[in-house]
């Protein structure tokens, strides 16, 4: 949009990043205003990370402390690892969310309130006994530089000419906001135009309603006083090349897809409803024409059912689900290892025990993943780190599944799943090819067929599907003897059988390329993350290895097998440091195999580490408490 | 799926396993009927499969000479519908029990009935649980004594016949394993009908329910005992037909033939619904042969066809396509 020459009239200041937190009701749109304004910061060619936060509730009762929703943004011009930690820039859509988020906005900050919201009934309901707008304890006006604004009463001038319902007018606020925010950070507002004409084509009442807003909300920055300077943040110098916005669960899906053709099979994908899971069904199921197949089963046992008996028919299998639904999958897990078939477990993790935090993030799923099914019962587990590192994460763990023909457990979190990160779109067909190690078509009449025969290299067995002249031949969950794979009580083929399936997951690591250094090689300190925590850590390593520090960073994306170079990289450490968001997960994993005295930071908030907080423990590790 | 091309025997279903059931146990027959009913059916071997759950029953993969997978408990329908939607050239047998079938895996049973997957599923009621060396099952009568009912069993039993039918089941067959000549006929007759077929087996457990179906086995009563069904027929049975079947308050009742009027008796219609719900109620005589037998929508048809139209209709995907799709930018 062309600015207006009287922008011009305000000093403009060129900021390096910007962290900004929009809050509201779950009803007020806050995560579709939040989802735009990052495309909108993207196209401007800024790095950016962000967090969706919302409550579990569909609408939980409004004006309420529980009820409020977030988004929160961080956009620059040099690498953005988080969505960062404290906000310059709070936009609370009512009592509730300011009540909430007031606490992380930085002194000084720019605190935008809607005023529209601010009767007696919500102030009550957020347990305001007076309103804080007025409280001069509080004294927002000197503590934040504040603009007090009747968004509602706004939006309802603009519209005075739309056909619109009072409710419907109502809806456009979000889009008014976000015209401010854009006008505030010199934002490009057309690609938020162009998406509401796509959106709501068939309603153009609608898509005219909310430009009209958007249009308002941006003009009015115009006619105010209290903020006297507005904000331009420069390009980020991104690697060149054609870019679009992902998320974790949409990220694995394409990884998925494309594992899927490298291998030359169709893709089933078995799940049942989970949060934060069932926006990949939902991704999946409008793909029906790669012949992906997506199974909604009756339960979390019958979807994994269902995968390995896509498996077993010879076909990608792949099952997702959240910490709730692995509990429930786990014996079945357990048959796919004795069975020794190809199978991807998602899950994209929650804050637990049992339904815990169903919209909030967590990483305490890990033991369950590497333990938590009967017997010696081990799987291959994989981890991303990003929402563009779930597309690479999910195309390996079909490699691996199929090569190794060996269950794999992927997880994600919620975070991951939900946040957005600019991507530079791969390129499909440079990705590997997936061998699958079906036995030849006509079987060698010679030799009786040997269902649990073994690759020299990986112990892989063969994969001889139903249909296949020559190899009938039974597997089940009974403990089989090597070869034949006939049912056998023998004690020693069951120690055998026991460490061989064990072997077969420990010569993964094999295949595994040199694990990644951030830093230099040795130090004084290692901080060793796996997961979500990526971003955080690292912009906390490169900080504090900006003060001179001998600090560097390892993040894992094979947690089992761990690479093989693990131990020599922590050897060349005085300090390692692991910080995570459980009790101390992969501290345990680590101390146990490498017998080296981790130090574990830990935080169980529901909430991505703050990268402060990892800053502080680097610190206090290196300084010895 | 018929190929004509293959002539197969009893033999080439028998893999070199031995068997391992219970001296004297009703499984060995029902073992026996299907390897007698698969050479007729005309379809290679390869393209047969077994899938089990957990229980005396379940252990049947491993003597057939086909594809087999003896999965977990109850599970096997889920396992089952994945392998056919993989691929739906295969002909695939689920092989359960009251307890695997009916209990744990009861839930999984309504739905794969629901769906309507071409499967077809033997099911072994022994009315106990036998694997685990004698409990009651959710088919037990109330009293029956047990090591977990030394007191006689509480329990309500489930009716494998009405719950089928509830949740939506297209064919409901139902046999006696003392009965190799009609059980070999409904093992060939269930993959006829594409769609889910249930084949429930009367079998005796000798060790731990012996004589459950004391009253279908004495070759002096049984015909007194047991209706044969055949589409079209009249409902008559006795050891001299002197029985026959009719409508009374929504019922079935027995009634001395020569008491009635031949128009006045039922008449066996297999695409009755209401008619088979009416057989399930029925306890004397136990009514065998195919219950209830339509044609429905087959889910593993519906999911290829659907794929197929939405690949006419838009083309194969292109990946490369499907990323730059949405809003992109680029950096140069």
């Amino acid at each position: 949009m062309t600015e207006p020459a009287s922008a011009s009239q305000r000093p403009i200041k060129q900021l390096n990043k910007v962290i900004i937190r929009f809050a509201g009701d779950s009803g007020d749109g806050i995560q579709v205003l939040g989802t735009l304004f990052s495309t909108e910061t993207a196209m401007a060619g800024t790095d950016l990370s962000t967090l969706p936060n919302y409550p579990a509730e569909i609408r939980a009762p409004a004006g309420t402390t529980y009820g409020v929703s977030s988004f929160q943004i961080q956009f620059g011009s040099t690498e953005i690892f988080t969505p960062g930690d404290h906000v310059d820039t709070l936009v609370a859509f009512n009592p509730a969310a300011l009540k909430v988020h007031l606490p992380d906005l930085k002194p000084g900050g720019i605190l935008i309130v809607n005023t529209g919201a601010f009767d007696r009934k919500n102030l009550e309901k957020a347990g305001y006994e007076t309103n804080p707008l007025e409280d001069e304890e509080l004294n927002l006006r000197d503590r934040y530089r504040l603009l007090t604004v009747d968004i509602s009463g706004q939006v309802a001038r603009a519209l005075e000419d739309s056909e619109l319902s009072f409710k419907e007018k109502e809806r456009a606020k979000n889009f008014w906001a976000l015209g401010l925010i854009s006008w505030l950070y010199h934002r490009p507002i057309e690609p938020t135009i162009e998406w509401n004409n796509k959106k709501f084509g068939k309603r153009p009442a609608i898509a005219e309603a909310n430009v009209t807003a958007l249009k308002a909300g941006y003009y009015f920055g115009e006619t105010i006083e209290a903020l006297h300077e507005t904000y331009d943040i420069a390009p980020a110098s991104l690697p060149p090349g054609e870019y679009r916005a992902i998320t974790g669960n949409v990220g694995l899906c394409y990884g998925l897809i494309a594992a899927a053709q490298k291998a030359g099979k169709h893709l089933h994908y078995c799940s049942y409803p989970i949060t934060p899971a069932s926006d990949i069904l939902h991704e999946l199921s409008r793909h029906k024409a790669f012949g992906v197949r997506t199974l909604q089963m009756e339960d979390e046992i019958a979807a994994i059912g269902a995968a390995i008996g896509a498996s077993y028919a010879g076909q990608l299998a792949v099952t997702g689900t959240s910490g709730p639904g692995l509990a429930l999958k786990s014996e079945a897990l357990g048959l796919a290892v004795i069975a020794e078939l190809p199978l991807v477990v998602i899950d994209v993790q929650r804050g637990g025990p049992s339904t815990g935090l169903p919209t909030k993030t967590e990483q305490a799923d890990l033991l369950q993943a590497m333990f938590g099914r009967n017997g010696e019962s081990p799987v291959v587990v994989l981890a991303a780190s990003s929402p563009s590192d779930a597309y690479e994460c999910a195309f390996e763990a079909v490699k691996i599944a199929i090569e190794h023909m060996v269950p794999v457990v992927l997880l994600s979190d919620a975070y991951i799943a939900n946040g957005s990160e600019p991507w530079l779109i791969p390129d499909p067909e440079a990705l590997p090819e997936i061998h699958a190690p079906h036995p030849p078509a006509v079987r060698d009449a010679d030799a009786a067929f040997q269902p649990y025969a073994r690759d020299d290299r990986t112990l892989a067995r063969p994969w001889a599907v139903p249909g296949m002249p020559g190899y009938e031949h039974r597997i089940g969950g009974l403990e089989k003897q090597d070869g034949t794979g006939n049912v056998s009580y023998d004690p020693d083929n069951h120690e055998k059988m026991t460490r061989l399936r064990a072997e077969k997951v420990e010569r993964v690591a094999n295949d595994l390329p040199p694990t990644e250094i951030f830093g230099d090689p040795e130090g004084d300190e290692l901080v060793i993350g796996w997961g979500s925590t990526f971003g955080a850590i690292r912009a906390a390593v490169a900080a504090r290895r900006a003060d001179g520090h001998k600090i560097s960073h390892v993040h894992l994306r094979y947690i089992n097998p761990l690479p093989n170079d693990l131990g020599d990289i922590i050897a060349r450490f005085k300090k390692v440091l692991v910080p995570e968001i459980n009790g101390g997960q992969l501290s345990m994993l680590l101390r146990s195999r490498y017998l080296v005295d981790i130090q574990g930071f830990d935080r169980v908030r529901g909430m991505p580490l703050l990268q402060e907080d990892i800053e502080h423990a680097i610190e206090q590790l290196l300084e010895g408490n | 799926m018929a190929d004509a091309a293959v002539k197969l025997t009893k033999k080439d279903f028998e893999s070199d396993q031995d068997v391992r059931w219970c001296p004297g146990c009703g499984d060995y027959a029902i073992l026996s009927a299907v390897q007698k009913a698969l050479p007729e059916l005309g379809i290679p071997r390869e393209r047969h499969v077994f899938i089990a759950g957990i229980g005396c029953s379940s252990r049947f993969p491993y003597y057939m000479n086909t594809y087999g997978f003896h999965t977990i408990h109850g599970r096997a329908p889920t396992i089952a519908t994945g392998v056919k939607v993989a691929n739906p050239e295969l002909c695939v047998w689920v092989i359960s029990g009251d307890g695997d079938g009916l209990s744990i895996g009861g839930n999984h049973m309504l739905h794969v009935l629901r769906r309507n997957v071409d499967l077809n599923i033997i099911l072994f009621n022994n009315e106990i649980y036998g694997l685990t060396k004698g409990q009651y099952s959710p088919t037990s009568k109330v009293g029956t004594v047990t090591k977990s009912s030394p007191f006689g069993s509480q329990d309500y039993p489930v009716n494998p016949l009405a719950f089928a039918l509830g949740a939506g089941a297209t064919w409901y067959g139902r046999t006696i394993d003392r009965d190799i000549k009609h059980m070999t006929g409904m093992v060939q007759k269930a993959p006829q009908h594409h769609g889910t077929s249930l084949l429930e087996v009367l079998q005796n457990c000798i060790v731990f329910n012996d004589g459950v179906y004391g009253d279908l086995y004495d070759a002096k009563t049984k015909k007194d005992h047991i209706l044969y069904l055949e589409d079209g027929q009249p409902m008559i049975f006795g050891t001299e037909d002197q029985y026959a079947l009719v409508l009374e308050n929504y019922g079935l009742k027995v009634v001395d033939r020569d008491q009635v009027d031949d128009s006045d008796i039922v008449v066996h219609d297999v695409r009755n619904r209401e008619l088979a719900f009416l057989l399930s109620e029925l306890e004397r005589p136990v009514p065998v042969g195919v219950i209830y037998d339509r044609e429905r929508a087959v889910y593993e048809d519906q999911v290829h066809e659907l794929e197929q139209q939405v690949i006419e209709a838009n083309a194969p995907g292109d990946l490369a396509a499907v990323l730059r799709s949405g809003t992109t930018w680029t950096v140069s």
